[in-house]
């Protein structure tokens, strides 16, 4: 057997992105002994690329926030198919949650009494994001960093883990390779929490950088854990794209929050044009209401351009369908006009959006305060992933926790913009407390299947043993992200699916024979090829829970079911693995009633 | 723009490396990184480099451009001249681990010995504070920085004198500059910053601040006013008088 390099801790911590880092932070507080290891260097997850800002009803702005309504604007956003138990405590914990990160050093904008200040969201009642600019994710990821370091974790970075390793039902620990060497490490683990992100490279369109690739929802289900809401992919509706090379890079949704409105080729503010009946009463329904409400009119409803996600999206992809797009296949997303309403508005956009200002300029020649940007629906967000209990995050295997957004549940089919920052510390802050107990109370260290632990690494090695006369890892990747993009992307049908499965089958068998060049140090072809393992288990769940769920309902839009169906309303489905080799056992699983008071919560506030 | 760009990229180890050219398709608005990227895929699938949000956030594929420090995915083939070979080299200033990729882990050993965030007691019962815009706007703009290390690279104390034992660099400068004035922080870096972290190294030549793509003002806002904090502590000639007397 390749040499290994040992190591051995109560909590492992696969990935280091917020939820990661804050689910250390919590199990090393607790005092057990924690390991790190993330895919790339530490604080370069995608948790940097989280513009908007953080959803906490810390009433700080408007008084009439508090966690009912946050609460309810969840669960309405994710269509009720949340994980009630998490969306009340996510509400509950993230006031908290973000007084903490503040406490740790993170400075976020004030209010003029110098309070943190909030500002508007889509599908958030009142302003609710803590923000710093359009850059809060990298304030969090840098805080959670720069705490982190002296809490006492080990990081392990620029490694990617392999497969788990089980003892006897539990989770034992993980087998990886580092990068910069090609070496193969062992972490021996009392407690595991994942941590590891989306999926967006299953896509060609897509914000996600290389190392989403569904990972960690790929080791948990090997490791025999059920994942849920695979259908619901979050196409955010305003990525670039415009140069071809960046499109899908995000354009915040701060940019419609600070006024910025969409129009298609016609000059036409088609987001009034469709307005869904449940959000009819919370929506303006002229332009001027609108824009008082980005200005902070505590009487003016939203503009329609803020309306959730997953519709904003549809609507983009209507007008582009349509023959109303831009030019590059977008529509216009118009920050530019506000200089009719306000004095000094070029500095007014450069001070709320540096970052989105400086991203045009440098990479599409473009100034945001002159000229409308050219957006489209760019793969943004995984809503499902890793099922876990709504207190502990533990998944359905004992040991396994997962956290942000490789967990599935408090968003549902639909997740609104900020409650991803937040999810990440309500719920790493979780897992780590859970992760820690759990590691406490199953006092000895499991042992370690060395005979599984052989064939991981063996298999791993075999590309070599191709060479380059095997597949080439890049073009099954193009090949997968293809297929997913074109047959599974915003508009879903079945038989697009089912061709898609099949071409998942081919990519599958393919990918067994892939061959890469060169040797074991930093060898970007050989990370690729094994990466496609988790790719092509996600992509195949997605396909077959989006073809199972006929109907449309979130982020999930099928062409053949274009109507919501109340029955299905009461299902979420799950993913496990089967007993043979390759088998994906697909169920409908019916979501646990709602608790009386939180229904009541939830009728109040429709 | 279209047609071919030849790049000449630096491939080696830390024993042993040199320069190949490749030739590759390039088109309107693409960068740096997009022609790595593709260079990778179809020509030389085991070229290593390191990338992760290809929108100048993450600060992870800084690289040596045509002798320059920069992010690839931030560099745009239009301002480049084609028609000659773009060279493409690892940071100078950090160990090669492969081709692009250079060992950065000195940055965060080092981050480690900087004292970290010490807030003063809550102003509120809630155990929150206040703030004022201004007072924090002065901050967040170090905090815009996204850790590529550009800075490092070009910085002559550390690229020319290898003096990373003793001296921490304008990234951690910043970084320090971010803790000292922060509003709520009461911990005392001075001593540190001036025997510790060498900060009287820096000669001011503003070259780190030259290569920031987050155009922090690193050597004005940061740095000087740090060494203003350490001789006031340690220069002021009217104590050493009164010391004296």
């Amino acid at each position: 057997m390749p040499e290994l390099q040992r190591f051995s801790y109560d909590v492992l911590v696969i990935g280091a992105g917020g939820a990661g880092l804050r689910a250390a932070i919590e199990a090393a507080a607790d005092g057990a002994k924690v390991g790190v290891v993330c895919k790339s260097l530490l604080g370069k997850a995608h948790t940097v690329m989280a513009e908007g800002g953080i959803a906490a009803a810390l009433a700080n702005v408007d008084d009439r926030d508090n966690w009912r309504v946050h609460f309810a604007d969840t669960m309405r956003g994710g269509q009720y198919l949340n994980n009630w138990r998490m969306a009340e405590l996510h509400a509950k914990e993230a006031p908290e949650c973000v007084r903490e990160l503040e406490a740790w050093g993170a400075l976020f904008d004030r209010t003029k009494d110098g309070r943190i200040l909030q500002r508007n969201f889509g599908g958030h009642k009142y302003p609710r994001l803590a923000h710093v600019g359009d850059r809060t994710g990298l304030e969090m990821i840098r805080t959670l960093q720069d705490h982190g370091i002296h809490c006492g974790m080990e990081v392990h970075m620029e490694c990617t883990v392999l497969d788990l390793l089980m003892d006897s039902g539990r989770v034992a620990g993980a087998v990886g390779y580092d990068r910069e060497k090609g070496h193969f490490l062992l972490w021996q683990a009392k407690a595991i929490v994942i941590a590891t992100g989306g999926i967006g490279r299953a896509f060609k369109v897509t914000s996600n950088s290389w190392e989403y690739t569904g990972d960690g929802l790929a080791l948990a289900y090997r490791a025999g854990a059920e994942l849920q809401d695979m259908e619901f992919v979050q196409f955010h509706p305003t990525g670039m794209v415009w140069p071809i090379s960046v499109r899908g890079i995000l354009v915040t949704e701060g940019v419609r929050g600070e006024g910025g409105v969409l129009r298609n080729s016609e000059g036409r503010r088609f987001m009034f044009d469709d307005i869904p009946d449940n959000y009819k009463s919370q929506t303006a329904d002229n332009e001027d209401e609108g824009w008082h409400y980005t200005q902070g009119d505590k009487n003016a409803r939203r503009p329609p351009e803020l309306l959730t996600r997953d519709h904003v999206a549809r609507c983009i992809n209507r007008e582009v369908k349509a023959g109303r797009g831009s030019p590059h296949g977008g529509v216009y997303l118009d920050i530019a006009w506000i200089k009719e309403r306000l004095p000094k508005a070029e500095e007014h956009i450069k001070r709320k959006l540096p970052s989105m200002y400086h991203q045009f300029m440098q990479l599409a020649d473009l100034d945001i305060t002159k000229e409308p940007m050219e957006v489209g629906p760019t793969t943004h967000y995984m809503m499902g992933g890793i099922r876990v209990d709504g207190d502990s995050q533990m998944s359905t295997v004992p040991g396994l926790f997962a956290a942000g957004e490789a967990a599935a549940g408090l968003h549902g089919a639909n997740r609104l913009g900020g409650n991803s920052l937040s999810d990440l510390v309500v719920f790493g802050r979780r897992a780590g407390r859970y992760a820690a107990e759990f590691a406490r109370n199953n006092g000895s260290a499991p042992s370690i299947d060395e005979e599984q632990l052989e064939s991981v690494t063996k298999a791993a090695l075999a590309p070599f043993d191709r060479g380059i006369s095997g597949e080439n890892p890049y073009q099954i990747q193009y090949d997968l992200q293809d297929t997913m993009q074109g047959l599974v992307g915003i508009v879903r049908t079945e038989s697009e699916m089912e061709d898609a499965l099949d071409k998942i089958t081919q990519l599958e068998a393919r990918a067994g024979n892939v061959g890469i060049g060169g040797n074991r140090q930093y060898n970007n072809g050989w990370h690729t090829a094994m990466d496609l393992n988790s790719m092509l288990i996600v992509s195949e769940a997605i396909t077959h829970s989006a073809i199972i769920r006929k109907e449309s309902r979130g982020a999930q839009f099928r062409e053949d079911f274009p109507n919501k169906d109340p029955e299905w309303g009461k299902y979420n489905i799950v993913v496990k693995r089967g007993e043979f080799e390759g088998e994906m056992l697909i169920e409908k699983r019916a979501i646990p009633s709602i608790p009386e008071e939180l229904k009541a919560v939830i009728e109040e506030m429709k | 723009m279209a047609g071919n760009a030849t790049f000449r990229i630096w491939r080696g180890d830390p024993v042993s490396g040199g320069f190949t050219d490749y030739v590759t398709p390039v088109e309107e608005g693409m960068v740096v990184l997009d022609a790595v990227h593709r260079i990778q895929a179809e020509q030389a699938p085991d070229l290593a480099v390191r990338w992760n949000c290809k929108a100048g956030k993450c600060g992870s594929c800084s690289a040596e451009i045509n002798g320059m420090p920069k992010l690839m995915c931030m560099t745009r083939l239009s301002k480049l001249n084609l028609n000659e070979p773009v060279t493409l080299e690892p940071m100078h200033t950090f160990p090669v681990i492969r081709d692009l990729v250079t060992d950065v882990s000195w940055n965060f050993r080092a981050k480690k010995t900087i004292k970290p965030f010490k807030p003063r007691t809550p102003d509120n019962p809630d155990g929150t504070w206040l703030m004022q815009q201004a007072d924090v706007e002065r901050v967040q703009e170090f905090r815009k920085c996204i850790e590529c290390y550009l800075c490092q690279d070009v910085c002559h104390v550390l690229r020319e004198h290898h003096k990373h034992d003793e001296f921490i660099g304008p990234r951690l400068f910043v970084y320090a500059a971010a803790l000292e004035m922060h509003p709520l922080d009461i911990e005392d870096r001075v001593i540190d910053l001036r025997k510790k972290h060498s900060i009287g190294y820096c000669n001011i030549t503003t070259c780190c601040r030259k290569v920031c793509p987050e155009s922090i003002t690193i050597t004005e806002n940061a740095i000087i006013p740090l060494k203003e904090r350490v001789v006031d502590r340690f220069f002021d000639p009217l104590k050493t008088l009164f010391h004296i007397i």
